[in-house]
């Protein structure tokens, strides 16, 4: 009997296989829940019916990978995503950073440059800005150059700006952005600090040092064996008591990595390494 | 016509078309109706593996009462893992959490990223996350909303179908969205079965509508009939 679950498991397979031989992008280790919902996505805007034509059209029409790669890196973000996080950053994480004369910290997965305006505005308010450098890394060129652009739509700005007084911000968010007829601009200046770089966690090693890695709601999307690879990763690009944020749902209690961290916030997902 | 009765329901489902005649049925396809049909006088037998496994809830606008209510019902041996989606603010707290535990002698929890799925435990959606069931256990995910939701019942219906089969059992609740009719289907589709709220008792009839509009009802039922048709479909056992 032909078991649709198992015939579609094993065109998943066979897709991800071919785009990481041809391409050498791999998703092999992704979430299939959430990876599933992706694929069919794809395959429906590509007007086809199959996962398996989805992967002739992939591997022999690059601009239909690139269309493919947009899909699974897209992370729908917000500006201060759960304020209550930012807010402990703020009240936690700052007195510890403002110990270092240079603070070196890297936003993980940054999609489309939500969290990245984010915490730049949180640390020009804070005094730190200067002193530090933000790497803003993703595994995607188009959602790097939507994060450079900083242009969101006018009608995100209200729930941005709840968010923006829930997480502690002290001044009127519509100072940080220039409306421009349906957009928002956002300020450039917040950029001043920040150096945007592709580097995809399933197969790129780490590049620097830091004080502090903030990637929320990216590993949810890895099934447990990447993102056991991220933390090991994380982990040796962490400076000692260097902080870690993960998002609201995530666990690092069901990694290996539990006993290397300790919880700065009783009800938020910031750690500091420890051993 | 008396409509909560499972024996009822077991009678108004004959192998074959026109089993809806009853009003309690929804048209079950072939193997829905043996399965619905099969359950009297089988032993139970606990080394047999159980023929669900898992089941998989959706309610929108009257859900947190209804949700109560049925997990009020349930007994404390219930032995299949419960998976949740209520529509709910983004902001939303602990407090639901807390409020289906009054109602539960189950564990009730909300779900992390990747937590293993446990037989007799209820797990609750988070607010602002689409929650999927994959082999492993549980997945969030924050892409768009669905159908104007996040959580949104459909994900986590097609997420349960597509990783469990037939072994899925949904069940769609009060509701002012036409949420979960889709999920609803596919379950339906692999094999799995549909338990639907009657609308005439629901708190808000659209979304049980829908799904039987959409032809994704197994079964409807009124909501105090829920619960026990839920513990008697879980001692069923694998056929095969």
């Amino acid at each position: 009997m032909n078991d649709p679950s198992r015939l579609e498991e094993t065109e998943v397979y066979l897709l991800l296989e071919g785009i990481y031989r041809q391409y050498g992008f791999d998703f092999r280790n992704y979430a299939l829940a959430s990876l599933r919902r992706r694929i069919w996505s794809v395959v429906r805007d590509e007007k086809l019916n199959t996962i398996s034509a989805l992967q002739e059209k992939v591997l022999h029409d690059p601009s239909c990978l690139e269309r493919f790669l947009l899909a699974l890196s897209v992370h729908v973000s917000a500006m201060f995503r759960d304020p209550d996080f930012f807010r402990a950053f703020r009240a936690k994480a700052v007195p510890l950073l403002r110990t270092y004369p240079y603070i070196r910290i890297w936003l993980a997965g940054c999609s489309t440059g939500e969290e990245v305006y984010s915490m730049a505005i949180l640390l020009q308010e804070e005094g730190l800005y200067e002193r530090c450098r933000i790497y803003a890394s993703d595994m995607n060129e188009a959602v790097l150059r939507a994060a450079k652009a900083g242009i969101y739509p006018m009608h995100l700005m209200r729930s941005y700006t709840a968010n923006y007084i829930k997480a502690g911000g002290a001044r009127s968010f519509s100072e940080y952005y220039t409306a421009a007829y349906d957009n928002a601009l956002m300020r450039p200046a917040l950029l001043e600090q920040v150096v945007f770089c592709q580097h995809n966690l399933a197969t790129d090693e780490s590049f620097n040092e830091f004080n502090a890695i903030l990637c929320r709601n990216v590993m949810i999307y890895f099934d447990k064996t990447l993102q056991e690879r991220v933390h090991h990763l994380f982990y040796n690009s962490l400076v000692n008591f260097g902080l870690l944020g993960l998002g609201d749902k995530e666990s690092l209690h069901l990694t290996t990595y539990e006993h290397n961290y300790e919880q700065l916030a009783d009800e938020e997902k910031l750690y500091r390494k420890i051993a | 016509m008396k409509r909560n009765s499972i024996g009822k329901l077991r009678r108004g489902a004959p192998t074959g078309a026109g089993a809806g005649s009853t009003g309690v049925t929804a048209a079950p396809t072939q193997p829905e109706a043996a399965s619905l049909a099969c359950g009297q006088g089988r032993k139970w037998d606990a080394s047999a593996p159980s023929a669900y496994s898992i089941v998989v809830i959706g309610a929108s606008l009257g859900g947190t009462k209804a949700i109560s209510s049925l997990l009020s019902a349930l007994p404390g041996h219930f032995p299949l893992p419960l998976a949740i989606v209520l529509h709910r603010g983004v902001d939303s707290d602990a407090t639901l959490r807390h409020l289906f535990q009054s109602h539960s002698t189950l564990p009730v929890l909300e779900a992390e990223d990747k937590m293993p799925v446990a037989a007799g435990h209820v797990y609750l959606a988070p607010a602002n996350y689409h929650l999927l069931i994959g082999k492993t256990g549980f997945s969030l995910s924050t892409e768009a909303p669905v159908a104007s939701a996040r959580p949104a019942i459909d994900v986590l219906f097609e997420s349960a179908s597509a990783t469990y089969g037939s072994k899925t059992l949904g069940v769609l609740l009060t509701g002012a969205s036409t949420d979960g009719a889709l999920g609803a289907a596919k379950i339906r589709e692999r094999g799995g079965i549909v338990v639907v709220q009657d609308p005439a008792t629901a708190e808000c009839p659209v979304m049980p509508q829908a799904a039987i509009g959409a032809a994704a009802a197994s079964v409807i039922l009124p909501l105090d009939a829920i619960s026990g048709v839920l513990d008697e479909l879980s001692q069923r056992q694998h056929r095969g």
